[in-house]
């Protein structure tokens, strides 16, 4: 292998994990715009919440585990980060979503982007606007790879890494299961299918609702505590720009579909490290602007979408 | 031939135009007694006043697109940051470098066919920046006063020029998605702009002459007012208005809903990028940053306080939301001195104790953002149509 493939591997690699976190958070969007038609955007702020949460709770469960980063207290704090931000997704819904159901979508729009706004704002009011470091739940360092691999040993592999897509691939392991497998899970599906049928059928959409705000908060929260694990610097106004390439990664994939915003995130957060590899780190944030556009008019319906016509 | 309309914006023309000579040309004393201008004396309010105009430029043009057309544009700010940047490049003479094209030699045969992908697209950013350039050095020619009319003009066609190319593709969408992609390409000028090293990049450009005064911001700003109220009161207006209330059954009555959204956007965007000019030559100094998203929250929440579709209350609304931070800042100080003469008066405070706020709470009653994001929450909730409604055009609830 040459260096320069070598090379490509480590970028697709970093991408990659990149690209998980942003389909964490993704797949909240497309869950709720599945049974709201509507995007969330105070998610990333969410996000930004669940790094917090574990930057209050982390010290407290590492001196419950003795003071030693390692991975009962990761898993510990990651789980309790959740249910926070589950709790908190629920909230916002029930207060500034809820009451607006009927009104017309741009109504809607405006709230979340207040809300989102609050978030920030008032974060900075409660946490202060200066970076805070993360504590140390798992050391972030490189893997020793064996000599056997030959050329493949100059890659740089971290715990972190790993940790972010095991438990990506964990998370999504039993969001399917919720979905697929499960009567909640079948509401939701419903929900999104035709709501008022639904609701005849004896579901109770209020609470399939903030249910699904409530799976799509714990995972942008989970988000936001691997992505502390890796870059352990965080700030209240740090949910502004995953959340939004979050959002550019559901509408790749498809928005409403929960495949399509893992494969969408995952190529954005592969196309985001190379374009900051090979052409400049500068341009990082004007890329998934960019895939948006264009996909937008490539394929408006995203790549695993479907093409659906408004009817009157 | 002489509408009410026209002959109102000739009169405030001409009321701007006195107003800013008595400005400049009035003498009154200073604090130290000195005779100064009124402008050097109140330089403070002056300072709110053409914020002001400023504002009522942006929110008003903006109201074109939100509030008539029922379209969501999140990246006003953007367009303003256009124009600001190449009103600067007219008065400074600075050009735009051209992009480098690809090199191929010795690249192997995959990666030419990429790189001729790349050929392409730098020709063609290419054309266009040759194309503003000879704009801006036609424009830097041209004699003082001139020249800064001119130079407006160019960061104005700039921005409507940008407008077009993202209008184009971008206004086939809705709603939310509309409202990302504008938020997006606001983010990709700012980082275009930063990353644009004979504009200043990070570090931002100055040394502008100070050419703004109350005469050409307020006659912008009448202008705008003008031009929005007649294209909406036109037969462009109809089909604004039918695109907002119901873009399907517009489109079925024949209506091109594409082409009124990027006139729509396009003529908004003209006068972003004139404000955006105006105030490069007040501050003389702009940076990538002063044009991000927050400044589009802010000309966004202006439009919706005022009530979208509403030229009188967005009007207010700018007016109002550019004094209140001013008046935030001195909120605290009248809650201290207000409640110390509220409880003497009523004998509750003993002696010569002062009521004073933690300093906590100050931060909390200063900042603008927390009040602003709870007014849209509130005003989503239990006012929609804005707070000024019934002055000026009503927005239908569908």
């Amino acid at each position: 292998m040459s260096e320069q493939a070598i090379e490509f591997i480590q970028q697709l690699i970093n991408g990659l994990s990149l690209g998980a976190i942003y389909a964490l958070i993704a797949l909240g969007y497309t869950m709720v715009f599945g049974v709201l038609r509507f995007i969330n955007f105070a998610h990333g702020d969410v996000f930004m919440l669940g790094a917090f949460s574990g930057f209050y709770v982390g010290p407290r469960v590492l001196l419950f585990f003795g003071n030693k980063p390692g991975y009962g207290a990761a898993a510990v704090v990651l789980l309790v980060s959740m249910l926070i931000c589950a709790v908190l997704g629920v909230i916002i819904e029930k207060l500034c979503y809820k009451p607006l159901r009927e009104r017309p979508k741009i109504t809607v729009l405006i709230t979340a982007i207040g809300v989102s706004l609050f978030l920030e704002s008032f974060g900075q009011y409660i946490f202060g606007a200066n970076p805070q470091a993360f504590p140390t739940l798992i050391e972030d360092v490189a893997i020793d790879l064996p000599q056997s691999w030959g050329n493949f040993t100059a890659l740089t592999v971290t715990t972190g890494q790993v940790i972010v897509l095991g438990t990506t691939l964990a998370l999504m392991l039993i969001l399917t299961v919720i979905v697929l497998k499960t009567k909640i899970g079948m509401a939701m599906r419903a929900l999104a299918y035709n709501p008022t049928a639904c609701a005849l059928m004896g579901v109770n959409n209020n609470f399939v609702i903030s249910f699904t705000f409530g799976l799509g908060s714990a995972l942008a929260g989970a988000a936001g505590i691997l992505t502390s694990i890796q870059q352990p610097s965080i700030d209240p106004l740090m949910g502004i720009l995953p959340g939004l390439k979050a959002f550019v990664a559901a509408v790749l994939g498809g928005i409403g579909n929960l495949g399509g915003a893992v494969l969408g995130g995952i190529i954005l957060g592969i196309v985001e490290t190379l374009v900051v590899g090979y052409v400049s780190p500068t341009y990082r944030d004007a890329v998934a602007f960019a895939v948006l556009i264009l996909i937008l008019l490539l394929r408006p319906a995203g790549l695993l979408g479907k093409n659906v016509r408004e009817k009157v | 031939m002489f509408e009410r309309t026209k002959i109102s914006l000739v009169i405030s023309v001409i009321l701007f135009a006195v107003a800013s000579w008595a400005l400049g040309h009035f003498h009154v004393p200073d604090s130290a007694g000195k005779m100064v201008t009124i402008i050097e004396a109140y330089a403070y309010y002056y300072d709110i006043l053409i914020g002001i105009g400023i504002a009522i430029i942006l929110a008003s043009s903006l109201n074109l697109v939100n509030g008539h057309t029922g379209q969501f544009s999140l990246g006003h700010a953007g367009f303003m940051g256009l124009g600001a940047y190449f009103a600067s490049m007219v008065t400074l003479g600075v050009q735009l470098p051209l992009v480098p094209y690809p090199v191929f030699a010795g690249a192997p045969v995959w990666l030419a066919a990429l790189k001729g992908i790349g050929w392409a697209l730098a020709l063609a950013v290419n054309s266009l920046l040759s194309l503003l350039n000879t704009w801006v050095g036609a424009a830097h020619e041209l004699p003082h006063p001139v020249q800064f009319v001119a130079a407006l003009f160019v960061g104005g066609l700039a921005a409507a020029l940008a407008g077009l190319l993202v209008g184009v593709p971008s206004l086939r969408l809705k709603g939310d998605y509309l409202a990302i992609v504008t938020l997006g390409f606001n983010e990709i000028i700012r980082v275009v702009i930063q990353n644009a090293e004979p504009l200043g990049a990070q570090r931002g450009l100055g040394g502008m002459p100070l050419a703004t005064n109350v005469f050409w911001t307020f006659s912008t700003a009448a202008l705008t007012i003008y031009v929005v109220w007649n294209l909406v009161n036109s037969t462009y207006g109809r089909g604004f208005v039918a695109v907002r209330d119901d873009e399907i059954a517009a489109e079925a009555m024949g209506i091109n809903t594409t082409k009124y959204k990027v006139l729509a956007f396009a003529t908004a965007a003209f006068f972003a990028g004139l404000a955006g000019g105006l105030y490069a030559h007040f501050k003389q100094f702009v940076t990538p940053d002063g044009f991000g998203f927050m400044k589009s929250v802010d000309i966004v929440v202006m439009v919706i306080l005022g009530g979208m579709g509403s030229t009188v209350g967005v009007c207010v609304a700018a007016a109002l939301l550019t004094i209140l931070p001013e008046m935030l800042r001195l909120l605290p100080q009248w809650i201290e001195k207000g409640g110390t003469a509220a409880l003497h008066h009523l004998g509750w405070l003993p002696g010569n104790f002062v009521v004073k706020l933690p300093p906590r709470i100050v931060d909390l009653l200063q900042n603008r953002m927390i009040l602003y994001s709870l007014l849209l929450i509130a005003l989503m909730l239990l006012r929609p149509q804005g707070l000024f409604v019934g002055w000026g055009r009503k927005v239908v609830r569908k």
